[in-house]
């Protein structure tokens, strides 16, 4: 519960601070929210109890602690990279405690989801977590895409949730409970048991982006703020991976030969159709929304394992993702607040004016798109055998293919960089304190989580507790 | 530190080095620095092998293992036998030939040292690697950096070489990984622990079945990078495009790459696969040593000559691999030796003749002996090395090849080898046409008279190549008694 309060406190302060501190000094705003944040961060990896509260409700262990660590620092890199954008845009125009109230009801939303004991929890934290997002997505209220992206977000989550209760009340109806540990019990594997778990899985599956559910992200992504399209694909999509694959490897563990092949598809379809449409994508934002559909439809290939292997590997991939996407995002970020130039023909000869962010996007993409010796290799490589290692070589040839797929156009943005000379490249410029701590942070993991072995090992013994 | 570690760390220490430099004569003096160091370390490797092996009789020496994915039983294991040891003297004797031939890189030197060097990284690993896990992140480390070394640094249709260059070779090493796993989730077969360690595998009865399919994905995987038709067309167009270091480097130490891991990994630890697929890939390696041959008959492009050239002979390295005897098998590994350094050395000269007449197009070029004998001349020696000249290195590769080829006494190896063997002629023409038109006969434009002589760094570099062809030509009795002792397991594992 230690997460939940301190984030709750958090927020309560924030909000008295908008109310005390005055007019002229609402910038130090940002600067004591990414404190608190910073100091909750770092808190929460202080080793924690394992709970259960609410007659079942709310429940935490090792690898549940884990995860809201690993979401935290995501979340403090992301206020890093977004505090200039924060103080020169957001604040100016008062909104500035709201930005980290919503945000901050978000990822409270998300402890409660991946913590969730029964289905009522796991909804309430699913709304909590979705909801603020959708105003947080519509933020730039001058701009019409921004709107665009607010109402899209919204009317499509509301749907998604709204098939995913209808999934729920039928697993309700087929095993009389609601509470996880009730059901794994009494689940049986009936037609209305798998009708309900499809449709339950259609909701998250528009939270991660599966495709079919994926029609929603390159516009939002485009639309919104870059920081809350960097949330949505980072944060929100990793919190849900977790409580999804949480849910298949232990409540609905009974229907495994039905979703494993489910998962396939999907899995599929995913990584054909994101990486296909990144291809051609010429906005920076929408293609790391396909690229992010893409690395979606790879961490299937742990889920479809369905054992310790295959919880580590998702947990690890994720970790790395986050790092490798986040650093990606903030590149896009920097240089937009700069030149408001999001194209990837404006990235044209950018490695000899800017040299240090285009290393910096580099790396991320070779991260991305798996390239030794940096992180994203390992991640995709565990994913790969995990899948192999309950035999699935076929899938593991097509996610390979897809691997040579995505490489081609993470070398498209490369190329932009690093080949091509442009007439009027983005000019020099030195980024603040606070984006470039973002970055480094970002760097660091990206260069280290890979080789630096020992972390893997103690995902893997966490990992222990669904099998 | 071990020896062979300190063949990555050093390289990693000059990159480290390199960040600090500003312009290219600091980046070029530190380069080279480090690349002596490479080669004298390997140098001392050698001298250090042969005494280690004559009180050690493991296979591999100079082993070190150090766990690192303990879950996976992924180690850091390394270790050499005279195989790697004779590869990784070909890899640092063209790394610092290399840094001698981009004396003159003026655009980003550092950057384009760096990326050399991340380049060798990957290519040294790879030779010392005993860990299957290891050798693929090397294989990648070693391949990625041409993107950007042709990309940048190339000329012509650079982008679309360079896209088309890294894709192929990349979509190989995805293949490779499938049969990677493939290998390792059978590496239990008898009851042992899944491992990635190719000593412990190759001990494992692995299911012939199992053989039969991952065979050919570890094949191909390895083998595109060896420029194994057809998918060689990454070869010719990654070559003319890329700078001159990065050719030599491409053509005389990655595609190495691939013979040696069809050797060490498919053959090596899927015996009954190679023996089932053997046919197939026979005639692949057959149609590219003759293809590659008569293509570079047809070429007017210096570097497309010597590209299909390399197609051609690389074909005869898989070819001979394939003929699973000891004698095609010596062959092979001293064909890849003796066209890592020919190659190389083309590559070499045809950058100087390009960097002084602005043209590589050979039917513009002529009578350039005359103007410039010293580049002149070496190119007839390397061509004559390259012919299979007895004397020179090409020909000792060769004779232990076709040799080891003829031992089969059936139809289809006899039309085989025979087919192969004809390559040698087609290779007389192509490389006495480019002689004679080239360099003999009339100067065709008068501004070849006031060309520019040759510079002490590009003499340093041609000959750095040139004493090992000769070397290996005159003296090849203990390089092949080197491979041939360690062929020795391949032997009792294979056979």
């Amino acid at each position: 519960m230690r997460h939940e309060i301190i984030l709750l406190a958090i927020t309560l302060l924030l909000i008295l601070a908008e109310v005390f501190i005055p007019q002229n000094k609402k910038q130090s705003i940002v600067h004591l929210a990414i404190l608190l944040f910073g100091v909750h961060t770092l808190v929460g990896f202080f080793p924690g109890s394992e709970d259960s509260l609410f007659g079942g409700m709310f429940r935490t262990n090792g690898i549940i602690h884990f995860f809201k660590n690993v979401l935290n620092v995501g979340v403090l890199i992301l206020l890093l990279q977004s505090a200039d954008w924060l103080q020169e845009k957001v604040v100016r125009q008062n909104k500035g405690t709201e930005f980290f109230i919503l945000l901050f009801s978000s990822l409270l939303g998300m402890y409660f989801m991946i913590s969730s004991g029964d289905f009522l929890m796991f909804y309430l934290g699913l709304e909590l977590s979705t909801l603020p997002v959708a105003a947080l997505a519509a933020y730039e209220t001058t701009s019409r895409k921004s709107s665009e992206a607010g109402i899209k977000l919204i009317l499509s989550s509301t749907l998604a949730s709204g098939v995913s209760l209808f999934g729920i009340s039928m697993l309700y109806a087929t095993s009389g409970s609601i509470y996880f540990n009730d059901i794994i019990q009494m689940i049986t594997s009936t037609d209305l048991t798998i009708l309900g778990m499809i449709l339950f899985f259609a909701g998250l599956a528009f939270k991660i982006s599966l495709v079919p559910f994926h029609f929603w992200t390159a516009d939002v992504y485009e639309g919104a703020p870059i920081s809350v399209a960097s949330y949505l694909s980072v944060i929100s999509k990793g919190a849900a991976v977790f409580i999804l694959m949480i849910l298949l490897f232990t409540v609905l563990k009974p229907l495994m030969h039905v979703w494993e092949n489910m998962i396939y598809v999907v899995a599929v379809l995913t990584m054909f159709i994101g990486n296909l449409f990144a291809l051609r994508q010429q906005n920076m934002k929408r293609f790391l929304a396909f690229s992010s559909i893409a690395q979606a439809g790879f961490i299937l290939l742990g889920l479809i394992a369905g054992t310790q292997l295959g919880t580590a590997t998702i947990v690890y991939f994720v970790l790395i993702y986050i790092f490798s996407n986040l650093a990606a995002f903030g590149v896009v970020q920097a240089i937009s607040l700069q030149t408001g130039k999001e194209n990837i023909n404006d990235y044209e000869g950018l490695y000899r004016t800017n040299p240090n962010l285009s290393l910096v996007m580099m790396l991320a993409l070779f991260s991305l798109a798996g390239i030794p010796p940096v992180a994203g290799f390992f991640g995709k490589f565990f994913l790969f055998t995990a899948a192999a290692s309950e035999g699935y070589y076929l899938l593991v040839f097509l996610a390979v293919v897809n691997v040579t797929i995505s490489l081609y156009y993470y070398l498209i943005v490369v190329r932009a960089m690093f080949l091509r000379k442009s007439d009027n490249p983005i000019p020099f410029f030195k980024n603040k304190i606070y984006m470039r701590l973002g970055l480094l942070i970002t760097v660091i993991g990206i260069l280290v989580l890979g080789l630096y072995s020992p972390l893997y090992d103690y995902i893997y013994e966490l990992s222990g507790i669904f099998n | 530190m071990d020896i062979l570690s300190l063949f990555i760390l050093v390289p990693i220490i000059t990159i480290l080095a390199l960040v600090f430099t500003k312009g290219l004569k600091q980046a070029r003096i530190v380069s080279m620095i480090g690349s002596i160091v490479q080669l004298g370390m390997a140098i001392n490797l050698v001298f250090a092998y042969f005494k280690e092996k004559a009180v050690n009789s493991d296979i591999m020496v100079f082993t070190k293992d150090v766990v690192w994915f303990k879950e996976f039983n992924i180690h850091y294991y390394i270790g050499v036998d005279g195989i790697s040891v004779a590869l990784l003297l070909l890899t640092a004797i063209v790394v610092l030939a290399g840094v001698f031939i981009s004396w003159k890189m003026n655009d980003l030197p550092k950057e384009f040292f760096v990326s050399l060097l991340v380049l060798s990284i990957g290519v040294y690993g790879f030779f010392i690697s005993l860990d299957l896990f290891t050798m693929f992140v090397f294989f990648e480390i070693a391949v990625i950096p041409m993107y950007l070394l042709i990309g940048i640094w190339g000329t012509g249709p650079k982008e679309y070489s360079a896209m088309k260059l890294t894709l192929m070779l990349m979509g190989a090493s995805a293949v490779l990984l499938v049969a990677i796993l493939g290998i390792y989730f059978n590496s239990n077969a008898d009851g042992g622990a899944l491992t990635f360690n190719i000593l412990e595998i190759a001990k494992v009865n692995i299911p012939i079945e199992v053989q039969k399919l991952f065979f050919p994905l570890t094949f191909i995987g390895f083998a595109v990078i060896g420029a194994l038709f057809p998918f060689h067309t990454w070869s010719p167009d990654g070559h003319a495009s890329a700078p001159t270091a990065v050719s030599m480097l491409h053509a005389g130490v990655l595609m190495k790459l691939g013979g040696y891991g069809v050797f060490r990994v498919a053959i090596y630890l899927l015996p009954e696969g190679a023996q089932h697929w053997s046919w197939f890939f026979i005639i692949l390696a057959t149609i590219g040593v003759i293809y590659g041959a008569f293509s570079a008959i047809k070429q007017t492009d210096l570097k497309y000559i010597n590209a299909y050239s390399s197609v051609s002979h690389l074909g005869m390295v898989l070819f001979a691999l394939l003929m699973l005897n000891k004698t095609a098998w010596n062959g092979a590994i001293l064909q890849s030796l003796s066209h890592g350094f020919m190659t190389a050395l083309f590559f070499a000269l045809i950058g100087m003749i390009y960097g002084r007449t602005h043209t590589r197009d050979v039917r513009k070029l002529g009578g350039l002996l005359k103007v410039i004998p010293f580049i002149s001349a070496i190119y007839v020696i390397a061509g004559l090395a390259s012919l299979g000249l007895p004397g020179f290195s090409g020909f000792v590769a060769e004779m232990n090849i076709f040799v080891g080829a003829f031992q089969h006494d059936d139809m289809f190896y006899r039309i085989a080898t025979v087919v192969s063997v004809s390559a040698i002629v087609v290779t007389a023409v192509y490389i006495l046409r480019v002689v004679g038109i080239m360099l003999m006969g009339p100067i065709k434009n008068q501004e070849f008279l006031t060309l520019e002589r040759v510079t002490w760094y590009e003499k340093l570099g041609i000959l750095l190549l040139l004493i090992p062809i000769v070397g290996m030509g005159v003296a090849p009795l203990w390089l092949s008694d080197m491979i041939l002792e360690s062929l020795q397991p391949f032997i009792q594992g294979v056979l």
